[in-house]
């Protein structure tokens, strides 16, 4: 892999402990991907912030690379695990709370934003198509290749970290304009709203693996819409990037035609829900995997005026989400309702079996299927209006 | 009467380090797969179930699982119970950015079949040198 002598300079340790350290990650991962160079990229974004996950060990690391390090470029944060400013209502206790903030601190410390979000392009990590920036998180990897055309391979946290300290990555993957091209053809009929759209992307997830699906027959499709559905995309199959015709943009890039072809039906999509079935009554209902944008929040509120929440019913979102809603009122009716907003986490990071809960239900394909696998909680999964239903009957 | 080999692979983490070797023909999951505060294989049916990984020269084709394993090699290291050195036939970034972070010697694009159980391994960055009995 070709250096430039500023990059060498870097790797020699020139230019301090976590530069250094950055630097070697990224050629260590620039050789295994054949990269032939570095390129400057606009923006990260970091996953790998929930004590959970981090752990004593992570945050040692973590400190170390502190100790010197700081970001060059926008750098926006995943969710942690807990609401950072409600975490005792929450039912987090102290000790896990304490923890927590460590890793919060560390992160800020190197000039990180707290943004402690899954969806950074909602909260101004914006970047232009074209650029190439280094993203962790996969619902939000999915997201930016495909609906803004931003480049980005499907970065680790330490990875998209290491990107973030030299403003740097190795090109390879989706950095290069050929690797962009889809793979499969997928027609569908049109979905119908946030749900269906997940349930697509769990089930096209499954088949075509880490492949580039080109979705042909979707005439209308919101962000919230292509959000749901990358989200389940990357969870389930691995899925880096998806192209929709007519939609996204980069779809009508690609002319070559001659890929596999599948073709699904209406019922085709939609069975993904009976394996979502479980005979619980769920202890918790949860709406916003990835967090919720103010449109979603907005018409879920609308769908709570004059109801009374009977079950925990938690709506996520960023911080920024929340301050919106509370200017707009949308907070207001939701909390009268007796449901609540809560920020910067969500029942996939945070530590929910210590909270007492095993059994839940979502709207979020990309949820369900991480409760089940990595909480090993029992998980039904409903549309947004069954979900509100079931919180309030 | 000691046998020589000695083997060229690429460099993923730059260091010296010798040991008695510890083979597995089976990809190894750092996280879940292996005890962080022991250094001992716990995969269920792993071949390499119930050894432990500290101060050997740890050979496998590559890493798998979740990529908080790297975070794992870093504890093991703390504790004083991470692999000398580690040489696989394909790293992957699982295990590469876990050698980097804990400064261990990392070497791949090696035939893995190639090295025993017990054999006596050196390693100069990207120089393996083995010896066996």
């Amino acid at each position: 892999m070709y250096l430039s002598k500023e990059e060498e300079r870097m790797l020699f340790g020139e230019f301090g402990y976590a530069v250094q350290k950055a630097m070697e990650i990224l050629v260590a991962l620039g050789k295994i991907y054949d990269a032939k160079k570095l390129v400057p990229v606009t923006s990260a974004h970091i996953s790998g912030v929930s004590y959970v996950n981090v752990g004593e060990d992570g945050l040692e690391f973590l400190e170390e690379l502190a100790s010197d390090g700081r970001v060059l470029v926008k750098t926006t944060l995943n969710p942690t695990g807990m609401d950072l400013d409600r975490w005792s209502f929450m039912g987090i206790n102290r000790e896990f709370a304490e923890n927590q903030l460590r890793v919060i601190d560390v992160y800020k410390r190197m000039g990180i934003e707290i943004t402690c979000t899954c969806t950074p392009y909602l909260v101004g990590n914006a970047p232009n198509l074209g650029d190439h920036i280094a993203w962790s998180e996969s619902s939000a990897v999915v997201y930016a290749n495909s609906v803004i055309g931003a480049r980005t391979n499907r970065e680790s946290g330490i990875s998209a970290l290491a990107t973030a300290i030299t403003g740097k990555t190795p090109f390879y993957g989706l950095h290069i304009e050929e690797n962009r091209q889809p793979t499969v053809e997928v027609r569908v009929p049109q979905p119908n709203g946030e749900f269906e759209f997940a349930c697509l992307g769990i089930v096209v997830g499954r088949l075509v693996g880490d492949c580039i699906p080109l979705f042909r027959g979707i005439l209308h499709a919101e962000p919230d819409e292509l959000k749901a559905l990358g989200a389940a995309l990357a969870s389930v199959g691995g899925v880096p990037m998806f192209h929709v015709e007519g939609i996204t943009p980069e779809a009508e890039k690609y002319t070559d035609r001659t890929m596999e072809r599948l073709t699904l039906t209406h019922s085709d999509i939609m069975s993904v829900r009976e394996e979502y079935a479980d005979e619980v009554d769920p202890e918790l209902i949860f709406l916003g995997c990835p967090h919720l944008s103010l449109t979603e929040l907005k018409r879920i509120a609308l769908s709570l005026v004059k109801k009374n929440v009977r079950k925990r019913l938690w709506l996520c979102c960023s911080k920024q989400v929340k301050l919106e809603a509370d200017r707009l009122g949308i907070t207001q009716i939701v909390e009268a309702a007796g449901a609540t907003i809560v920020c910067d986490t969500c029942p996939v990071v945070a530590p929910i079996r210590d909270l007492g809960i095993s059994t839940i239900a979502t709207n979020s394909a990309k949820g369900a299927w991480y409760s089940r696998n990595l909480n090993n909680l029992s998980v039904r999964l409903l549309s947004t209006e069954e979900c509100i239903r079931e919180a309030t009957e | 009467m000691n046998a020589v080999l000695e083997f060229r692979g690429r460099i993923i983490k730059s260091g010296r380090a010798e040991g008695e070797a510890l083979v597995s023909s089976q990809p190894i999951s750092f996280y879940g797969g292996v005890d962080p505060d022991t250094g001992v294989i716990r995969e269920k049916g792993h071949e390499l179930e119930g050894k432990s990984i500290a101060g050997k020269i740890l050979i496998f084709p590559h890493g798998k699982g979740s990529t908080v394993g790297s975070y794992i090699i870093y504890r093991l290291k703390k504790k004083g119970m991470a692999p000398s050195a580690i040489i696989n036939q394909r790293c992957e970034p699982i295990v590469a950015v876990g050698a980097i972070i804990s400064d261990i010697p990392a070497v791949d694009c090696v035939d893995t079949n190639k090295f025993k159980n017990g054999d006596w391994i050196k390693i100069e960055d990207g120089k393996i040198i083995v010896m066996r009995r």
